[in-house]
């Protein structure tokens, strides 16, 4: 192949590039500032910050230990935000968004749960308002509720006063029930009566000494560590979103090359190119070359402003991370000669385009991270090269993983380049009818 | 210099050039003229190696033009119909691009550059872009770009359109050296002055095909001119081409 053609291909393409000064503010500017509002956005606790509570609302019906228990409990909890207001107050501020759940806690609530723990009497029902937009905080103020409705529940019938009398209320019912059998019914009336003396009989706490907790309590406590690149590195969110908007908008750009492409044709620029004792193949090359390095400068600068002010760091490997930057940019390359290719006019293929590499980087998790995907959609996912492109970038930054996480990622990212370039090649139409 | 045989090209059920054959000498310009979509760009792009012809050849001093790398497309320079610059780009950005696929590079390339904007009288606007100038300098700087690799024939397709005067007289100075240099120019237009000042020959296409062949006044000399005088060229034009109306 000439070098001399080539690399005036390259040069060429570059000053046109660096010429527009709309376009480089569009490659350069607008995802840094894009990335950097989204890993704030995504950027969560953080290592020394509290973690954001789920705002909710308790209406305490009942007023009964069990439920003031319940509150206390919730209350006492470092995910939730916790409000008493009254009835019609919660369900506006559920309405207005500005609560994501109001749980309401009925009249009897702690009488008729007390019954039901063993199966005696008809469960009460627990109401949760909602926000529908928000179902992801309804099913985490689920799960912290059923703790504190337990451990209250169970800790007032292991010894409370309120407990002391629903046990003395529940066992004529289980002594009734005709659901159980006799030997059953005398071993759970057994074990009632023990429980309650074991918390009775047992001595007081020292003074200066909390009182023992009764009931059920958790049978564990959770120790929390991020599984990142070690243990002193925390997850750095605009390592994610800065590689997802650098990819998004070296993909427009390169897409734009591709409607430039057409657009030279139709000012018969091709022709003169054509002209030229110089092949096919050297002419799509030096396209492919100058998107290329176009795409690494994007990429990197983002980068590259993304270590001096957000301190992302390679913390996998930094060969695996040139690696998949290069492959990344071979294979947006290709795809602005895709684009050529398979463009019928610049603007037919500028609205087209610009619909794919959407989706392509909705899909591929540039916007948000694919683990919040539904599993089908995670699977599905994994044609779509930008997906590649954004695991690999995160698997070498905050994720540290060796030069082995890069390898596939470049593997699958050189095969779309291949595919894209080899029906480019074959499609694109070099002679004007 | 230039031998054009048997060329012919279809597209789909359309024959756009179909047996077309003419020569053209080293110092001769040769003027092909036609109505719209007689076949002349399709004949030139076949030459300039644009399109592949479906038959003929396109001989160079004899030899056969064959493939996009043939070493022999060095001595063919196109200027096309379109303004094929990059308008974001300075005319020497823009000749620096051009000169390098032909393999010029460093000095030469620069001397390339001097002598084609010297001709063409742009070089006090060697640095400034393309865009800020006129349509005339554009088609001027349209020139230089065919001309930097210094080839022996040059293939004019429509180079004046839509230039002023000053500008066209100017091209019509640039190509009088040309021919004066020893280049064989073949020159497409549908301005039949041009086609009188310029051509050493004519060839007149239609429907494809070429209906006639020869010197200016061997083609007067085929019509009788008003009161018995000598034929303009656009009469014998209109009397071998008809007076429909074209596409």
């Amino acid at each position: 192949m000439p070098l001399i053609p080539l690399l005036a291909m390259v040069r060429k393409d570059l000053q046109l590039f660096f010429s527009d000064r709309r376009s480089v503010i569009v490659s350069f500017v607008v995802p840094i500032a894009i990335a950097s509002f989204f890993g704030a956005v995504f950027s969560g606790g953080g290592q020394n910050r509290e973690p954001a509570r789920i705002a909710i609302a308790i209406v305490d019906q009942d007023g009964s230990a069990i439920s003031k228990a319940i509150v206390a409990g919730a209350d006492a909890d470092k995910n939730l935000k916790v409000a008493k207001p009254a009835e019609d107050e919660a369900r506006a501020t559920v309405k207005k968004g500005d609560t994501a759940v109001a749980v309401i806690i009925p009249k009897g609530f702690g009488e008729a749960s007390g019954q039901a723990l063993f199966g005696g009497g008809e469960k009460p029902v627990l109401t949760m308002l909602h926000d529908p937009s928000k179902t992801t905080e309804l099913a985490m103020v689920r799960g912290v509720m059923t703790q504190h409705v337990m451990e209250a529940v169970s800790a007032q019938m292991f010894g409370g006063d309120q407990g002391q009398q629903l046990i003395e209320k529940t066992l004529p019912q289980i002594q009734s029930s005709t659901a159980m059998a006799d030997d059953q019914k005398r071993l759970l009336v057994d074990m009632l009566g023990s429980v309650q003396k074991f918390y009775k009989d047992r001595p007081a706490a020292a003074a200066g000494t909390p009182a023992p907790r009764r009931g059920l309590t958790m049978p564990y406590t959770v120790k929390e560590e991020a599984m990142t690149a070690g243990s002193n590195v925390a997850y750095n969110s605009y390592a994610h979103s800065f590689a997802g908007m650098a990819i998004q908008f070296l993909l427009f750009a390169m897409a734009n090359i591709g409607v430039e492409m057409l657009l030279e044709r139709q000012r018969g620029l091709w022709s003169r190119l054509r002209s030229a004792p110089v092949s096919k193949l050297t002419l799509l090359a030096g396209k492919a070359a100058s998107g290329t390095l176009i795409s690494l400068m994007i990429l990197w600068v983002s980068f590259a402003f993304a270590m001096a002010v957000f301190h992302v760091r390679i913390q996998g490997s930094v060969i695996g991370f040139l690696g998949i930057s290069v492959a990344c940019a071979v294979m947006a390359s290709t795809f602005g000669l895709l684009v050529a290719a398979l463009g019928n006019s610049p603007a037919t293929a500028r609205g087209v385009t610009t619909l794919a590499v959407l989706m392509m980087v909705m899909l591929g998790g540039a916007w948000v991270p694919t683990f919040i995907f539904p599993a089908w959609l995670q699977q599905f996912t994994l044609i779509v090269p930008v997906r590649w492109a954004v695991d690999g970038l995160d698997a070498m930054t905050w994720r540290g993983i060796g030069l082995s996480g890069a390898l596939m990622p470049i593997l699958v990212l050189v095969a779309f380049a291949g595919a894209f370039w080899t029906i480019a090649a074959s499609r694109f139409r070099w002679e004007e009818g | 210099m230039l031998t054009i045989q048997h060329l012919r090209k279809s597209f789909g059920p359309l024959v756009a050039v179909d047996d077309v054959s003419f020569n053209v000498a080293r110092g001769q310009l040769v003027g092909l003229l036609g109505p719209n979509g007689a076949g002349k760009t399709t004949t030139v792009s076949m030459i300039a190696g644009l399109l592949k012809p479906d038959s003929g050849d396109v001989l160079v001093e004899g030899a056969r033009l064959s493939g996009d790398t043939d070493p022999k497309k060095r001595r063919i320079g196109l200027v096309p119909q379109d303004l094929a610059l990059y308008e974001e780009l300075s005319a020497r950005a823009n000749l620096r691009f051009f000169g390098a696929l032909y393999s010029l590079s460093g000095a030469a390339l620069d001397t390339a550059i001097t002598g084609a904007l010297d001709l063409v009288g742009l070089t006090d606007r060697v640095n400034d872009r393309v865009s800020t100038f006129s349509g005339g300098m554009k088609r001027r700087l349209n020139l230089a770009a065919g001309l930097l690799h210094d080839p022996d024939i040059l293939l004019l397709d429509e180079p004046t359109v839509g230039v002023d005067p000053q500008s066209r007289n100017a091209i019509f100075d640039n190509l009088e050296t040309l021919k004066a240099r020893g280049k064989a120019l073949i020159y497409t237009t549908h301005y039949m002055e041009e086609v009188e000042r310029l051509a050493d020959r004519i060839v007149v296409m239609d429907h494809g095909k070429v209906i006639a062949e020869d010197t200016l006044d061997g083609l007067q000399g085929r019509v009788e001119g008003v009161g018995g005088g000598k034929a303009t060229l656009e009469s014998v034009f209109l009397t071998l081409t008809g007076r429909s109306l074209r596409d």
